[in-house]
């Protein structure tokens, strides 16, 4: 196996641009959203609003202002699949299609998928849905054929301020480290890696800087896997299942008898 | 401050009323085989015509169920992608994703209820080939299809509830009680529809019918009971239901489809008349209700 691979993606140097957003979408051939026609948002300056089948890297905008506007501040991030160590949508996919690829990361291959939507369901981060161009589920492949190439993947390419770092995973850790090191030292103690630790899902290849509480980003606090409550799910159950045949047994053996 | 729920943060599958009326009739089938099969195998001879009607009833059941599901898939024409491997045309199967091993169950015991249906068909001298009634208990042959019939019966009615659970949804994914509650009300609605459909089909048998209603009753309140206990185990999560969802859980799915048929099945069974059959109705409506609100209301966060 090649190393594995993924992104740092360091929120506090994202300017908005969507620069990546663009990019991906052009490489990835993804269609435009409600056929090409523009839709605001209206509460907004951002007018994609989230990751879907057809938008797999999506720059969220944190729009933090007092009721009179006096004071606020903007948080960007440039949100994509997190390519999980321990992926919940490869586990509960029945087809087969969302695979672990040589560079460590998560593909859905969309001539497999047959459209259940499990995967989408599954996901902790709410990153998969359906493409209607394709009718499959899709997400970001982390440009699975642009790395078998050795090329960078378009959206990291596109990235004008660096806030979207590619490379192998171990090499984003000592650099995205170094850059909290650097934040902290230079006052903004709220710096700290979402994701970057094995905790996270067994550690997420594609992980962030965030400099405000994961929920704020709309990230979840304490992602977990589908799979969870499967075990437990099951033998709650089978002792089910035993009761009911005992009632079963009980109402239909002893009726002869009594009556 | 608490953190807000992780399963807050995630998108819907949008499995919406194809499913619903999946989980609905896959739990039917899936009890009413069971039943068949206990009355087959423990019951008195008596009631063998229920037993048949269980068998009857199954099959078509099941297959619409298979219609339900590929229709709602975005890519119906690969829906048998989710048994062979595409390209190398392997078995494809997960044990440890409910969809993967639910797939399975489905298409064995659809062939399983398939011959069951054949069996009963013959049983009743109508099919064309008589001696297949030896697929169906006492012999050897028609206990062992009954026994397995039966276990994948249970897996088919309760899998849905479980499949649910292995997501990161809310209601869902924040409960371990959601496959015992459908396993309990798949059992239920079908013990429903046996008691109704028993009263024209199989006449002959009203002891076993009612037996059947109190099966039922014991099965509404084991219902009701865990349904209470889901909702502890819900936690802040069940402050989802306060509202629509809610009222519809309290009236729909507890007051008409468990309480009221539970009053009314007691009557029956001292009184006899239509009250028993009104029951029956209630508790499908309800079983239905109850599926409603499960995925509708996680659907809407």
């Amino acid at each position: 196996m090649a190393q594995a691979m993924g992104f740092f993606t360091d929120t506090t140097v994202c300017i908005g641009c969507k620069a990546c957003e663009v990019a991906c979408k052009e490489w990835n051939q993804l269609p435009a959203a409600n056929g090409g026609v523009n839709t605001l948002s209206g509460d907004s300056y951002d007018n994609t609003r989230r990751l879907d089948g057809i938008h797999w890297r999506h720059v969220r905008f944190v729009e933090q202002f007092t009721p009179d506007r006096s004071e606020g501040r903007w948080l960007l991030m440039s949100d994509v699949c997190k390519h999980c160590v321990r992926a919940g949508c490869l586990d509960v996919c029945p087809t087969g299609a969302i695979i672990r690829t040589e560079f460590d990361t998560v593909v859905i291959q969309s001539d497999v998928c047959n459209g259940c939507r499990d995967c989408i369901g599954a996901c902790p981060f709410g990153v998969i849905d359906i493409n209607p161009a394709s009718g499959t589920a899709q997400k970001c492949t982390l440009c699975y054929d642009r790395l078998q190439v050795g090329l960078e993947p378009a959206c990291a390419k596109a990235c004008p301020t660096d806030s979207i770092n590619f490379g192998p995973v171990a090499d984003l850790h000592k650099l995205a480290e170094a850059r909290v090191g650097k934040l902290h030292a230079q006052g903004e103690k709220r710096a700290y890696l979402y994701g970057a630790d094995e905790k996270m899902l067994g550690g997420l290849n594609s992980f962030f800087l965030l400099v405000d509480r994961p929920e704020v980003y709309h990230l979840p606090p304490d992602p977990q896997l589908p799979t969870r409550r499967v075990r437990s799910s099951g033998w709650t159950s089978v002792l089910g299942a035993l009761v009911v045949g005992l009632a079963g047994l009980v109402s239909f053996r002893t009726r002869g008898r009594r009556e | 401050m608490n953190p807000p729920a992780s399963t807050l943060f995630t998108a819907s599958p949008e499995w919406q009323w194809l499913i619903i009326g999946y989980f609905f009739l896959g739990g039917i089938a899936g009890g009413a085989y069971v039943l068949a099969a206990l009355i087959d195998l423990f019951g008195d001879p008596l009631d063998r015509p229920l037993a048949r009607l269980g068998y009857l009833v199954t099959f078509p059941v099941i297959a619409v169920c298979g219609v339900l599901l590929i229709a709602d898939l975005r890519r119906p024409l690969r829906f048998w992608h989710m048994m062979l491997q595409s390209e190398t045309l392997r078995p494809m199967l997960k044990t440890w994703s409910p969809m993967s091993l639910g797939s399975w169950a489905l298409l064995l015991f659809g062939g399983i209820a398939f011959l069951s249906f054949l069996a009963a068909l013959a049983d009743d001298g109508r099919g064309r080939w008589p001696r297949l009634a030896i697929l169906r208990p006492p012999g050897l042959l028609g206990t062992l299809l009954a026994l397995a019939g039966g276990v994948l019966g249970f897996f088919v009615a309760g899998y849905t509830g479980v499949l649910l659970t292995a997501t990161n949804r809310p209601i869902w994914a924040d409960t371990s009680l959601l496959g015992l509650l459908f396993l309990v009300s798949g059992a239920s609605t079908a013990a429903a529809l046996l008691a109704l459909l028993g009263r024209r089909r199989a006449p002959s048998s009203r002891t076993g019918l009612h037996a059947l209603e109190r099966f039922d009753s014991v099965l509404l309140v084991l219902e009701l009971i865990t349904l209470v206990a889901l909702v502890v185990s819900l936690g802040g999560m069940a402050r989802i239901w306060l509202g629509a969802w809610g009222a519809l859980l309290v009236v729909g799915v507890v007051g008409l489809g468990i309480l009221v048929p539970l009053a009314l099945y007691r009557r029956s069974l001292h009184a006899g008349g239509l009250s028993g059959a009104a029951a029956a109705v209630l508790v499908l409506v309800g079983g239905f209700l109850l599926r409603v609100v499960i995925i509708l209301s996680s659907d809407g966060v």
